[in-house]
């Protein structure tokens, strides 16, 4: 039988990674689903990575199994291997690829964070004023002003800092306001979302598919931080240091909120949900969710909002949100 | 270079005349009583450090299988959520400070660089001993902390939680990790100027020892960026009790800052962890693979790289934190930058085994072990290096499963392969090769079932540091607490070979794997003050194939030294 020589097999092993390598890249299924714009970049960089890694693997590994096959240790043999102290076309061919893949990376990396708005954070900090579809619904004007005079002037410092640090708009967003904008709060052990244009305050954020949203983000007590898996988006909630996320979800559904930085013993169970809704059930259940709370704020307006204390505000809501006295107590600084 | 003359250190009862040694006076060894106390020879305090280390292992060990059985179901329904935090916190803590840095620098650096450039002993014995004898306490403060309900606030301890979290548990650990900071402190002083300054003349710098160049590198790298973490963690010990606001948020104070200066020194110090092993790899593959060290240039100057590029990367552990965008871009592009040279180490131990008579004794199974790991944890560190793919894995147990696999699968195997290959010197007997090869099986597998896995749960959205987790993550989460109990188990053969064998394992002999490194020409264990007369380099530590047969290198008992 002929011999087949060992550049053909190198060939041969070398289109096998190569298909294969990037068959797993395109169909692992490690990922959750995509239910942002940022998703698809994501995932999309990582199946690079993934392929480029699954290759590197299969040579690496192959090549060391190969060796340990070829150059075992017979029994009876006590010589030495071959004296080689290097081969300079060899190293330096093993350090230019890996240099040259991680300069593509970085390039690839630039490219995806510049469209996932990494560089434009904080250009639009603060909404000019509602967005037409919430002032077209009714009691809006109310709300607007209680918002006004309650919620910016007592929970947001004003002027209010402007988070430099986060996600922000993308290229295609650039220079427009965010349709919707939600102040979140982070506190030992929940997350607290505030509808400033509409007076909103719940324990579970909705936000209407497709639109653009702004989430300012903050913390209480302790830092948290604010992950969506299904977005592939995640932003610490730092005390002192406002940070933001804007996107656009993609994919109506509900999906966890899970907070991923350390903050105490029941840091593992500091979820809460972010429900993606069509636009109309959005409306809907916002001004479910305004007039339920607009008879609470009436009290409140009566003993003067605005000098209450955010827990004081938020203590009628509490049981509906699912917040604890304990909790609260967090927020009485 | 010329051989400093070393403080001598030998017991009070040696004679000498002048420097005229006595030899026949000449205590041979050291009696196992002397190991329990301050003793500043530097094989004594090598083994004194392995030795506390391993112990705080299972330590660690234990709060770790704790915490896996916990894990075992998504309720907290064990033990505590707030014990639970105390043993996450611990275990790392002990993994890092008190296991694997004490046992990979103290140990066998302590232990192996005397003897692998030919000196008696380090250049500051005292100060060796009292280094060592700075860990014992720390662990001490670590164990009481518990009684004060144990640090909770991670390994990292960002504050406001480090402020506002069980404040004498979290003074205690920070105590705790000044002692040992201030031990690797000295320890790196004395490796440096030790490696400087004291090979034997004979030694040419490209004669020296790989592991040499990686303990040079790392305790640079030690030098630089620990005082940078100990002032970090005094203001942290200031606002706790004496109401500075340093780091809080209420009172002008920047907790972002705190994760700066923490991890300018914890970044490079997960370099600490593996360079040394790095080190131990370039001894233990060309040894039994009976091949010289493929690319020792190479080798050593990419540690020198790592440890440049490794202070300039220390942002990607805080790409979702207080970090405006262009700081990620920039620190990606670092981070990206040292894969290059731990690259080149991997590529340059893999063509090492081209054309070797491979052995598979138990410390080259171990040292193969690791190569076939470190590849899975190089490989998702890069991934986690770029900022967009990390602000989804971030904090997960993606992240958890990446540095497992660098610090299990690389760290710990290599220490195993450390003492497997140098049992032999240390207590002039040979180890079981059966039971070793026991411990490695389990050990391979343990691992791979136990943080495989966890890759997938982060990805998926499982965060880490929790103590309750989503219902739908069970499964996986069962497959790892089985590999915690793998790994637990596969220490009992281990622990009963090296008890076992240095009672009663076959004679050694001084060169047991016919190694050419100088450790190797004096007898085991060594004598006191290493050689009777200091061995002549004749030849490269790796030049295996050049029929450099033993009787040629001086043999310390007949050939007049240097
Ligand atoms: C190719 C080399 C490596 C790269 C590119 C790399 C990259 C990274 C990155 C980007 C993170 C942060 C992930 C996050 O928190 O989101 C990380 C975490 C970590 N790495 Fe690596 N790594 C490498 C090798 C190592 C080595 C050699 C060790 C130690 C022996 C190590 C130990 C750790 C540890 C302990 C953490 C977790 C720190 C924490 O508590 O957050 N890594 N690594
Ligand atoms: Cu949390
Ligand atoms: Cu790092």
């Amino acid at each position: 039988m002929q011999q087949i020589p060992v550049s053909l097999w190198t060939l041969l092993a070398g289109i096998v990674v190569t298909v294969l390598s990037i068959w797993v890249g395109q169909n692992h299924s490690l990922l959750p689903i995509q239910a942002s714009q940022q998703a698809p970049l994501v995932d999309g960089f990582f199946n690079v990575m993934l392929s480029i890694a699954t290759a590197l693997f299969l040579v690496v590994e192959g090549t060391i199994v190969i060796f340990l096959v070829k150059y075992r240790h017979r029994p009876g043999d006590d010589t030495d291997g071959v004296h080689v102290e290097g081969n300079l076309p060899l190293e330096v061919f093993w350090t230019a690829v890996p240099s040259i893949i991680v300069l593509c990376l970085g390039i690839y990396s630039v490219d995806v964070f510049n469209r996932m708005g990494g560089f434009e954070v904080g250009s639009h900090p603060h909404m000019p004023h509602s967005p037409a579809h919430v002032a077209q619904m009714p009691g809006s004007a109310i709300a607007a002003t209680l918002s006004d005079a309650s919620l910016d002037e007592s929970e947001i410092p004003s002027p209010a800092p402007i988070p430099k640090i986060g996600i922000g708009a993308t290229p295609t967003e650039l220079g427009k306001p965010a349709d919707l904008v939600v102040n979140v709060t982070g506190m030992q052990f929940a997350w607290l979302f505030d509808y400033p244009e509409s007076g909103v305050n719940t324990g579970e954020l909705h936000v209407p598919v497709g639109a653009d949203v702004l989430l300012n983000i903050s913390a209480t007590d302790v830092i948290h931080s604010f992950w969506v898996p299904q977005f592939r988006l995640k932003q610490d909630a730092i005390p002192g240091i406002p940070t933001q996320l804007r996107f656009v979800a993609t994919k109506p559904g509900t999906y966890p909120v899970v907070c991923t930085e350390l903050c105490g013993g029941y840091h593992g169970s500091m979820r809460a949900q972010v429900v993606v809704d069509t636009p109309q059930e959005f409306e809907s259940w916002l001004s479910e969710n305004r007039i339920a709370q607009q008879q609470d704020m009436q009290k409140a307006v009566a003993s003067n909002p605005a000098d209450l204390s955010t827990s004081e505000f938020l203590a009628p809501h509490a049981q509906q949100m699912g917040v604890t006295t304990a909790t609260l107590a967090q927020i009485q600084k | 270079m010329t051989q400093v003359e070393l403080p001598r250190n030998t017991p009070p009862e040696d004679n000498r005349s002048g420097n005229q040694t006595v030899v026949q006076k000449h205590p041979k060894a050291w009696k196992w009583y002397d190991y329990f106390t301050f003793n500043t020879d530097h094989k004594v305090i090598g083994l004194q450090y392995l030795v506390t280390a391993f112990v705080f292992y299972l330590i660690g060990g234990l709060m770790a299988v704790v915490m896996r059985a916990e894990l075992a179901t998504p309720d907290a329904d064990l033990i505590d959520p707030n014990l639970y935090n105390a043993f996450m916190t611990n275990h790392g803590t002990i993994m890092i400070f008190l296991w694997i840095v004490p046992s990979a620098i103290g140990g066998f650096g302590n232990y192996l660089v005397p003897l692998m450039i030919g000196a008696r002993d380090m250049a500051f014995p005292k100060l060796n001993a009292i280094a060592f004898w700075l860990n014992p306490p720390a662990g001490l403060l670590l164990a009481a902390s518990f009684i004060f309900g144990g640090s909770q606030s991670g390994w990292t301890a960002y504050p406001p939680l480090s402020l506002v979290t069980a404040n004498t548990a979290q003074s205690l650990w920070i105590l705790a990790i000044v002692l040992v900071g201030t031990s690797s402190i000295l320890g790196s002083l004395n490796f440096v100027i030790t490696i400087w300054k004291m090979k034997v003349p004979s030694m040419k710098w490209d004669q020296l020892p790989l592991f040499c160049w990686a303990i040079m590198a790392t305790s640079v790298l030690a030098l630089l960026s620990t005082p940078v973490l100990a002032a970090g963690l005094v203001l942290l010990l200031f606002d706790i009790n004496f109401g500075t606001s340093f780091f809080k948020p209420d009172a002008g104070g920047n907790v972002v800052i705190y994760q700066h200066l923490f991890w300018f020194y914890s970044h490079p110090a997960v370099y600490l962890m593996i360079l040394p092993i790095f080190g131990i790899m370039s001894e233990v593959i060309p040894v039994h693979a009976r091949k010289s060290i493929f690319g020792y240039k190479a080798i050593a100057y990419s540690s020198l790289a790592i440890c440049v590029v490794g202070l300039f990367v220390w942002v990607h552990h805080m790409f979702t934190s207080g970090t405006p965008g262009w700081m990620r871009m920039f620190f990606t592009i670092s981070t990206l930058i040292v894969a290059v040279p731990t690259g080149v180490k991997i590529f340059g131990w893999v063509a090492t085994l081209w054309g070797g008579k491979i052995r598979f004794t138990t410390a080259m199974l171990f040292a193969l072990g690791l190569l076939s790991m470190f590849v899975m944890g190089g490989l998702s560190g890069v991934t986690m290096g770029t900022a967009p793919f990390d602000m989804h894995v971030h904090d997960t147990y993606y992240v958890v499963g990446h540095f497992h696999y660098v610090l299990f699968g690389g760290s710990v195997f290599g220490i195993y392969s450390g003492i497997y290959h140098w049992f032999p010197k240390m207590t002039g007997r040979m180890v079981n090769e059966t039971l070793g090869r026991i411990h490695f099986i389990l050990t391979f597998i343990g691992t791979n079932l136990t943080f495989l896995p966890m890759h997938e749960l982060g990805l998926q959205g499982m965060p880490r540091r929790v103590a309750m987790y989503d219902p739908q993550f069970v499964s996986l989460n069962q497959i790892c607490t089985i590999g915690a109990y793998v790994l637990a188990v596969s220490v009992i053969p281990f622990t009963i070979n090296i008890l076992w064998s240095w009672v009663a394992g076959a004679k050694a002999g001084d060169n047991p794997w016919n190694a050419l490194t100088l450790e190797w020409t004096t007898s085991s264990p060594p004598l006191i003050e290493n050689w009777e007369e200091l061995p002549v380099v004749t030849h490269g530590p790796y030049d295996y194939g050049l029929n450099h047969s033993l009787e040629v290198q001086p043999s310390a008992a007949t050939q007049v030294g240097a």
